[in-house]
C-alpha cells in the first residue's frame, strides 16, 4: 500500500529530518556492526581457509592441521538433531494448528510452554541434558543392558543431539505453523467437501504444501544448532579426539566449540590465531548458507502461495 | 455427487484389503485441489479413502492422530523435565546434611565474615580451602552487562525498526531486514570470539580501561545478539499498527514525525515492550558471549570498567571441574534454577505484552 505523501503539505519539516537522520543513523551502525564483523574475519580467515584445512585433522596442539573432525561432528550432530526434532516440532505445529481448540487450557499451556521454551537460556539446556540425558536415561541404560558398565552414562553425541532437539522445537514449530497458516483455507475446505476425513486432509493436501515451510523451519533449526555451544558443553562435546565418532555415545568435535577452544584455552594464541579465523569462517560460512537459503525457500513458498491464491 | 460414488472411493485404498470390496473407485473423485488444472496432469494425490460417516476410521489414521496429540504436548513435557531436573540436582542444598557443613541457602545469599577478611564480604569463591558460595557478586554481574547490552541494543533496535518500517522505501526494506536477521543467526560464540580477539583491544585503545576484558566489552558485545531480537518484534509491532490509524493522524494535519512519535509508537507500544522483554531474557541468560568477554572474576562492584562473572558464564565454566552431587555441584543446579526462574518470569511477561497487542489490533 502507498503510504500517503506529505509532501503537498507545507510545514516545518526540522522534525521529520531529526527523526529521519536519527533513525537512520541507527540502522546504518547496525549494519556497520554486522559489515565489521564479516569484513574482519573474512580478511583474516580467507588466507588460511584451504581444502587441506578443511579435510584433516588438528595438528600440534591445534596450532596446524585442520578441522575436519569438528566438520564431521558438527554435521553428525545437526542430522541426529533434525531426525529427532522435526516430528516432534511439526506434530505441535500441527495440533496447534488444525486440532487444537484455540482457547482451550492445554491449548494455551502448549503455547505457553513453546514460547518459554524458546526463552530458556542455553545454558541451562546444557545442566539439563548432563542431569536427564546423561545421567538419568544414560545411566539406566547402563544399568539395564551393560551391567553398570558406563557406556551411554557419559557425554555423547546422542545426548547432545537430543539436548539441542529440545532447544531447536520452537523454532520447528513456529515456522511449521507459520506454513500451515499460509495454507488457503478453501482448500481444507475443498477437501472436506470432497468428503475427506480431516486427517486425510492434513496429510495429502495441507502438509504437501507445507512443505517449503517446514523445510524452512528445519533450515533455521540446524543453523541454529550449528552454532550453538553452550548445551553441548557436559552433553558431549570434545576439545580433541585423535578419532572421529564412530558410534552414539562416543564424544565428537564440533565447530562452534572448537572456536570457543582455540580462542580461550589456546597456549600459542598467536600460533592459532590464524586457524581460529578460519575456523570462525567456516562457522559463519555454514551458517549464512544455511540462513540464507532458508530465506530463499520461503520467499519461494509465499510467491507460490500467492500466485496459487489468485 | 451422490452418496455412491463416494462409497466407491473405498476400493482405493491402499494397504487395506479388507476395505477394498466395492466397485473400483472412479478416479474423478480425485481432487485436483492440491494442483491447479493447468499442470497438465490431474494427479490422484487425494482420495476419498473411507466414508466419514461409516464408523471407525482405518487404525493407522487413529494412531498417527493419537501420535500427534501426544507429540503435541513434548514441550511441555520438556519444560517441566527441565525444571524438574535441575530442581532435583540443586534439591539437596536445602536438605543435605552433607551439603550443609560447606554451603546453605543463608550462607550464599548474606554477607559472611570469612576468615582472614577485615569486614564481612560478599565472596564467590568456590574452590579454595575455605569455599565461598556469594551469589551477590555474580547476580551483580549479571544485571550489570545485561543492563549495559540493554542501554547500548534498547535504542539502537527501536530506532532502526522506525526507521525500516516509518521511513525505508520498500527497496530498503527488503536487504536491511535480511542483513538485521543475518545478525541473529552469527552463532553467539563468533560475536564471543570477536569480542574477545577484536572489540577487546579496539576498546582498551580508546578508553584505556585497566582489565581488557569488562563488563562494557561484554555488554556490547552481548547487544550485538540481542538487537535484531528486539528489532524483529519491534518491526513487526510497528508494521501492524493499522494504516487508518496513520491516515487519520496525517488527515488532521500531523507531520510524519508527530504520527510516528504520537501514534504510531503509543500504538506499538506493548509490542515493543514484548520485543524489549524477549531481548531483556535473550540478555540475561546467553552464555558464551559473556564467558568469553567478561573476563570472569567475580568482582562485587558498580563499576562497568572492571570484569565481571555472570550466572551463566560461571555454570559454563565450572561445572565441568565439580565433583558430582557435591557441594559445588549443587551450587551451580541452584544458579541455574535462578536463572531459569528469571528468564521464565521475563519471557512470561513479554509473553503477555504480545497477547496484549494482538488483542488491541483486533489480530487475536
Amino acid at each position: 500500500m502507498k503510504r500517503p505523501s506529505l509532501h503537498a503539505l507545507r510545514r516545518p519539516r526540522t522534525g521529520d529530518a531529526v527523526l529521519w537522520l536519527c533513525t537512520g543513523l541507527a540502522t546504518l551502525l547496525v549494519l556497520a556492526i554486522l559489515a565489521i564483523i564479516l569484513v574482519d574475519v573474512a580478511k583474516h580467515g580467507i588466507p588460511r581457509l584451504t581444502l587441506g584445512f578443511l579435510t584433516k585433522a588438528p595438528a600440534e596442539g591445534m596450532t596446524a592441521g585442520g578441522i575436519f573432525p569438528a566438520i564431521f561432528g558438527t554435521v553428525a550432530l545437526v542430522v541426529l538433531m533434525t531426525i529427532a526434532a522435526l516430528p516432534a516440532g511439526v506434530a505441535t505445529a500441527i495440533y496447534l494448528h488444525e486440532y487444537a481448540n484455540p482457547t482451550a487450557l492445554a491449548t494455551r499451556i502448549v503455547r505457553i510452554a513453546v514460547n518459554n521454551l524458546a526463552g530458556v537460556p542455553s545454558i541451562v539446556f546444557g545442566l539439563f541434558g548432563l542431569g536427564f540425558f546423561v545421567q538419568f536415561a544414560g545411566g539406566t541404560i547402563d544399568k539395564l543392558f551393560y551391567g553398570g558398565e558406563k557406556v551411554y552414562g557419559q557425554p555423547a553425541l546422542v545426548w547432545a543431539a537430543l539436548t539441542m532437539a529440545i532447544l531447536t522445537l520452537p523454532v520447528v514449530i513456529v515456522a511449521t505453523e507459520e506454513a500451515l497458516s499460509a495454507v488457503s483455507q478453501d482448500v481444507r475446505l475443498a477437501s472436506a467437501a470432497l468428503g475427506a476425513t480431516k486427517f486425510q486432509t492434513i496429510a495429502r493436501v495441507v502438509l504437501p504444501q507445507a512443505v517449503p515451510g517446514i523445510l524452512t523451519g528445519a533450515i533455521l533449526a540446524i543453523s541454529r544448532g550449528a552454532g550453538e555451544v553452550a548445551p553441548i558443553l557436559f552433553t558431549g562435546a570434545a576439545y580433541f579426539l585423535p578419532t572421529l565418532p564412530h558410534s552414539l555415545h562416543d564424544q565428537f568435535m564440533q565447530l562452534g566449540y572448537h572456536v570457543y577452544v582455540l580462542a580461550t584455552q589456546s597456549p600459542d594464541v598467536d600460533a592459532t590465531r590464524p586457524l581460529l579465523y578460519a575456523t570462525v569462517l567456516v562457522l559463519l560460512l555454514l551458517t549464512f548458507a544455511l540462513n540464507a537459503s532458508a530465506i530463499v525457500v520461503r520467499s519461494r513458498m509465499r510467491r507460490r502461495l500467492s500466485s496459487n491464491r489468485t | 455427487m451422490n452418496g455412491d460414488e463416494i462409497e466407491d472411493g473405498r476400493s482405493a485404498i491402499r494397504g487395506w484389503p479388507h476395505l477394498t470390496q466395492t466397485a473400483v473407485a472412479p478416479r474423478a473423485v480425485s481432487v485436483a485441489a492440491t494442483r491447479p488444472a493447468s499442470d497438465g496432469h490431474i494427479a490422484p494425490r487425494f482420495r476419498r479413502d473411507r466414508p466419514a460417516w461409516s464408523g471407525r476410521r482405518p487404525l493407522v489414521e487413529r494412531l498417527t492422530e493419537r501420535c500427534i496429540h501426544l507429540l503435541a504436548f513434548s514441550s511441555v513435557a520438556a519444560i517441566i523435565l527441565i525444571f524438574i531436573f535441575i530442581a532435583k540436582e540443586a534439591w539437596p542444598l536445602l536438605g543435605s546434611p552433607a551439603i550443609h557443613r560447606e554451603v546453605t541457602l543463608a550462607k550464599m545469599w548474606f554477607i559472611q565474615q570469612w576468615p582472614g577478611y577485615d569486614a564481612p564480604e560478599h565472596v564467590w569463591q568456590p574452590v579454595s580451602e575455605i569455599p565461598k558460595y556469594g551469589v551477590w557478586p555474580l547476580l551483580v554481574g549479571t544485571i550489570k552487562v545485561t543492563l549495559i547490552a540493554m542501554l547500548v541494543a534498547v535504542p539502537l533496535a527501536v530506532s532502526a525498526a522506525v526507521f525500516v518500517s516509518q521511513y525505508a522505501g520498500r527497496r530498503t526494506r527488503e536487504w536491511v531486514k535480511p542483513a538485521i536477521e543475518f545478525l541473529a543467526g552469527i552463532p553467539s560464540v563468533v560475536l564471543g570470539f570477536f569480542a574477545l580477539m577484536v572489540m577487546a583491544s579496539w576498546f582498551q585503545e580508546v578508553f584505556g580501561f585497566d582489565s581488557r576484558l569488562n563488563a562494557i566489552v561484554a555488554g556490547v558485545a552481548l547487544s550485538f545478539a540481542v538487537i535484531p531480537v528486539i528489532f524483529t518484534v519491534c518491526e513487526e509491532a510497528l508494521g501492524a499498527v493499522p494504516q487508518s490509524y496513520v491516515e487519520a493522524s496525517l488527515a488532521l494535519g500531523a507531520a510524519r514525525w508527530q504520527t510516528i512519535t504520537k501514534v504510531v509508537l503509543p500504538a506499538a507500544a506493548p509490542g515493543i515492550a514484548a520485543g524489549v522483554a524477549l531481548g531483556l531474557g535473550r540478555a540475561f541468560g546467553e552464555t558464551m558471549i559473556v564467558l568469553m568477554a567478561s573476563g570472569n572474576a567475580a568482582i562485587l562492584s558498580a563499576n562497568p570498567a572492571e570484569s565481571v562473572r555472570t550466572l551463566s558464564a560461571t555454570i559454563a565454566a565450572e561445572l565441568a571441574e565439580v565433583v558430582f552431587g557435591g557441594p559445588h555441584y549443587t551450587v551451580l543446579f541452584a544458579l541455574a534454577v535462578l536463572l531459569f526462574a528469571i528468564t521464565f518470569g521475563i519471557n512470561l511477561a513479554g509473553d503477555r505484552a504480545i497477547t496484549r497487542m494482538k488483542r488491541r489490533m483486533g489480530v487475536a
